[in-house]
């Protein structure tokens, strides 16, 4: 057991927008975590934080050990909740794109899912309906064999059976090496398969505990919790 | 198997309480082995963790057993499985009357509608 992610006394500003407000968090191996917020809770601020791609006003970071940066980025994958890939590209091309940039891909994973769920790699990625869009990305995510993977909302946007699918991937994926953080406002969905579940309200941690816990303690889901602590 | 889960209440007890059933009414045989930890969490939707556990607390109570490199086997245990399941049925038994009496019956009532009910 060690530990993948260590935020302490994380502050974010936008301007005059305080994104994340002095947040303390820490995930071990081996857990899948649900980052579980309303919108413009700070969320997506946290991820892009974890990816290098923000940096913190106050506080520090450290990601698999490190800061963030190029060797936790190496260590880390990361699907953004929008459509980053060139549109123009092939599945295949964007297959050997992942295998050049990145050491730990497996590609033989990779084109093993693409062919069960009947994705033709040489079609160009316009060409693909949103679903397998979000099929493929995930699937390029997932084929890396890494100790951090994040991912920003998964599952919106797709049908049901193309979210139980994705779940499967995620839990057919599971290592105890490894940690996955699923941002998500589907929350009944996955919370079968949450570890731990964190809840963000307006940039603070409000809530960080297993999911089991959470049923024990109060008697209801994980859905049910969270509609009664972010009601309006 | 077919993993009918309620996520209001912790699901490594179901997991748990699931599989007792299927040893109690020999779905599941001694020695037979079970699906990897793996294997279940897919089929049902869950986390390996929650599998894992539901698994130790079995081994615990003596109604399976691992085989390290292998895997989990159903031990030689159908007694336990049968206390565990009679729990069940006397919860589920308490929970029914309990419903029934909410709707105004009476426990006479219940016990006639029960015998009349076949």
């Amino acid at each position: 057991m060690s530990e993948i992610l260590n935020c302490q006394g994380i502050t974010k500003k936008f301007g005059n927008v305080i994104a994340l407000c002095n947040l303390n968090l820490s995930i071990e191996s081996g857990k899948i975590v649900g980052l579980l917020g309303p919108n413009g809770s700070g969320k997506t601020t946290l991820i892009k934080l974890i990816n290098g791609l923000l940096q913190p006003d106050m506080g520090t970071i450290t990601v698999c050990g490190f800061k963030p940066g190029v060797e936790s980025k190496a260590l880390v994958s990361y699907l953004p909740d929008n459509n980053y890939l060139s549109d123009s590209m092939t599945v295949k091309q964007v297959v050997e794109l992942f295998e050049d940039f990145y050491e730990d891909f497996r590609s033989e994973l990779a084109y093993s899912m693409l062919e069960k769920l009947g994705i033709d790699i040489q079609r160009k990625l316009k060409t693909l309906s949103k679903g397998n869009k979000e099929k493929v990305s995930l699937i390029l995510v997932m084929s890396r064999n890494a100790l951090l993977y994040v991912l920003d909302e998964p599952i919106a946007g797709v049908d049901p059976a193309t979210r139980d699918y994705i779940i499967s991937t995620i839990i057919n994926n599971y290592n105890p090496q490894s940690s996955v953080i699923i941002s998500t406002h589907l929350i009944s969905d996955i919370e079968e398969v949450l570890d731990d579940v964190i809840f963000i309200k307006q940039g603070s941690l409000i809530l960080h505990k297993s999911a089991e816990e959470i049923r024990e303690e109060n008697g209801m889901s994980v859905d049910a919790l969270f509609r009664e602590a972010f009601k309006w | 198997m077919i993993w009918k889960l309620n996520k209001e209440k912790p699901i490594c007890p179901q997991i748990y309480e699931l599989i007792c059933v299927d040893i109690a009414s020999d779905k599941l045989k001694p020695d037979q082995k079970l699906p990897s930890v793996r294997e279940i969490a897919i089929q049902a939707g869950i986390n390996p963790n929650t599998v894992q556990k539901a698994f130790e607390k079995l081994e615990v109570s003596g109604l399976v057993y691992s085989i390290r490199g292998t895997g989990w086997f159903i031990a030689d245990n159908k007694d336990s499985a049968n206390e565990i399941v009679r729990n069940l049925i006397q919860e589920k038994t308490v929970q029914y009357f309990e419903a029934l009496k909410g709707f105004g019956m009476t426990d006479g009532e219940i016990k006639k509608y029960i015998e009349e009910w076949q």
